[in-house]
């Protein structure tokens, strides 16, 4: 990894990267709100850079890492970071609201240590994503249906749900399936998801 | 699966060593075969040493706060007259380059964080110069310490901001103990031993970055850190014991980091950063 603290630097880099991959995209205006020790040190730990490099899709081990917010402006992210001072539910948390123009998304992460980390909230929906499991994301609109052709499709794939959680904002908007699975291997079965109706993103993390 | 030291030492006397039940677990938790393990270990090995060969080199950090001192040490090895001895003081030096790689924003490999990176890396480099350690016996050590760091991560913390620095460079110097000892031909029990009297010293230790950078005092505590893991893996080859079993030791530094304040813990607020010299060093850097 590059970086001074692996619990700053990398697992912030890992926690924008997710963020990332969960939005489909690279957004255009960034609000990245550090509570605690993010807040306190994130200029010292170069966890802005991380955070918009994570973003920008770079790992913890890319040499770009330290041109990010650089590079994040000639791509055209505005990108503003807001150092709050309440308490959090971890020392070291980031919460980043995304957004595009035609959608929005809001993830809380937190790093626990070592570069590794946890998404604890998705558009406000709490929950304890580590990522150490092969686990599916999906982000769809609430229609009927969507739960059966998602699960059909995995078991068309013969894979084995492992947890699934699955949430929404309020009825008919946007909804979020997490599916924890026991193969590391799943061909390419993002692709045939992909082309199901009423659905923006879906993401595997291994 | 191991949850606890006692079950660590268990699996390994079952297996025949505690880098066998490491890399036992991690197949079973990744589902990836032992080859694509030990290579991914390779990978990191080779980081390690890289780092340790660019910070003795001479480098320097952006804001200029630390650099220089791994060529400092060894250009002192090489006159020949330590107190502490060459395989030591080598670690010392060692742990000094990683972390000032790390300082300057170079390649390192985290272990168990950034802050604590030079603690392994350091022994590691030094006891297999000193020994002729072969590729096996380097990437044991590295499994040994990964299995009493994963104990201990799931159990207490690793990070600075959880738990202080006791959980940070007292994990990786704890780490670097037991895989000292495992590597020497100490029982597993041998290195738990070592995990226990490593953590006992270094319980307490806050965590207070000047100016909330990973430089000072991380730096020269990676040294030290480095140091202390030798001391307690020899006391556990001479079969002594830690009173306190190794998880209670666990458990405890745990208790210590709950009840830390937040101050002394990776916030820049007290220690070494609330200094009058941290305090106008935070001004000057930071004011460009």
């Amino acid at each position: 990894m590059i970086g001074p603290s692996s619990s700053h630097t990398a697992g912030a880099a890992r926690i924008g990267k997710v963020v990332r991959q969960i939005f489909g995209e690279q957004p255009t205006q960034v609000d990245i709100f550090l509570y605690e020790s993010f807040a306190k040190t994130y200029r010292g730990h170069g966890t802005d850079i991380a955070l918009v490099g994570g973003l920008l899709g770079m790992g913890p081990d890319d040499s770009r890492l330290s041109e990010s917010l650089k590079i994040a402006h000639e791509n055209g992210m505005e990108v503003l970071f807001v150092p709050k001072k309440e308490k959090a539910e971890h020392p070291n948390m980031v919460r980043m609201d995304v957004s595009n123009g035609t959608h929005a998304l809001s993830v809380t992460g937190i790093s626990i240590g070592g570069g590794n980390i946890q998404i604890s909230e998705l558009n406000g929906f709490k929950l304890n994503l580590t990522l150490g499991i092969p686990t599916i994301i999906i982000v769809h609109q609430d229609v009927p249906g969507m739960i059966a052709k998602v699960t059909q499709t995995l078991s068309n794939f013969g894979i084995n749900i492992g947890t699934m959680t699955v949430t929404r904002e309020s009825k008919g908007e946007k909804a979020i399936m997490i599916i924890e699975i026991d193969q590391p291997d799943i061909g390419n079965l993002l692709e045939e998801i992909k082309e199901l109706d009423d659905l923006y993103s879906a993401t595997f993390f291994k | 699966m191991f949850h606890s030291i006692e079950e660590l030492v268990q699996l390994s006397n079952q297996l025949g060593s505690v880098s066998e039940a490491m890399i036992q677990v991690e197949m079973e938790t990744s589902g990836q075969d032992r080859q694509v393990i030990l290579n991914h270990m390779k990978n990191n090995l080779a980081v390690m040493k890289q780092s340790v060969d660019e910070g003795i080199a001479g480098v320097e950090s952006v804001t200029k706060l630390t650099g220089g001192d791994a060529k400092r040490m060894d250009d002192y090895l090489n006159k020949g007259q330590t107190l502490s001895g060459p395989t030591l003081l080598k670690a010392v030096r060692n742990a000094i380059a990683v972390n000032e790689v790390n300082a300057k924003m170079g390649l390192i490999c985290a272990n168990p964080t950034a802050g604590s990176a030079g603690v392994v890396a350091g022994v590691l480099t030094s006891i297999t110069e000193t020994r002729a350690l072969s590729l096996e016996q380097q990437l044991e050590f590295l499994f040994t310490a990964g299995a009493f760091g994963l104990v201990i991560a799931n159990n207490a913390s690793i990070s600075g901001a959880a738990g202080g620095c006791q959980a940070e460079i007292g994990s990786s110097s704890a780490m670097a103990s037991a895989a000292l000892v495992a590597i020497s031909g100490g029982s597993p029990d041998a290195s738990a031993q070592a995990v226990a009297i490593t953590l006992k010293n270094m319980m307490g230790l806050i965590c207070d970055p000047v100016a909330g950078l990973v430089e000072v005092p991380c730096v020269k505590r990676n040294a030290l850190g480095a140091s202390q893991a030798y001391i307690s893996a020899d006391m556990a080859l001479a079969s002594i014991c830690s009173v306190i079993p190794p998880d209670e030791v666990v458990a405890a530094m745990y208790k210590v980091g709950v009840q830390m304040p937040s101050s002394f813990k990776e916030t820049a607020e007290g220690g070494l950063a609330d200094t009058p010299t941290a305090r106008r060093l935070e001004k000057e850097i930071f004011s460009t």
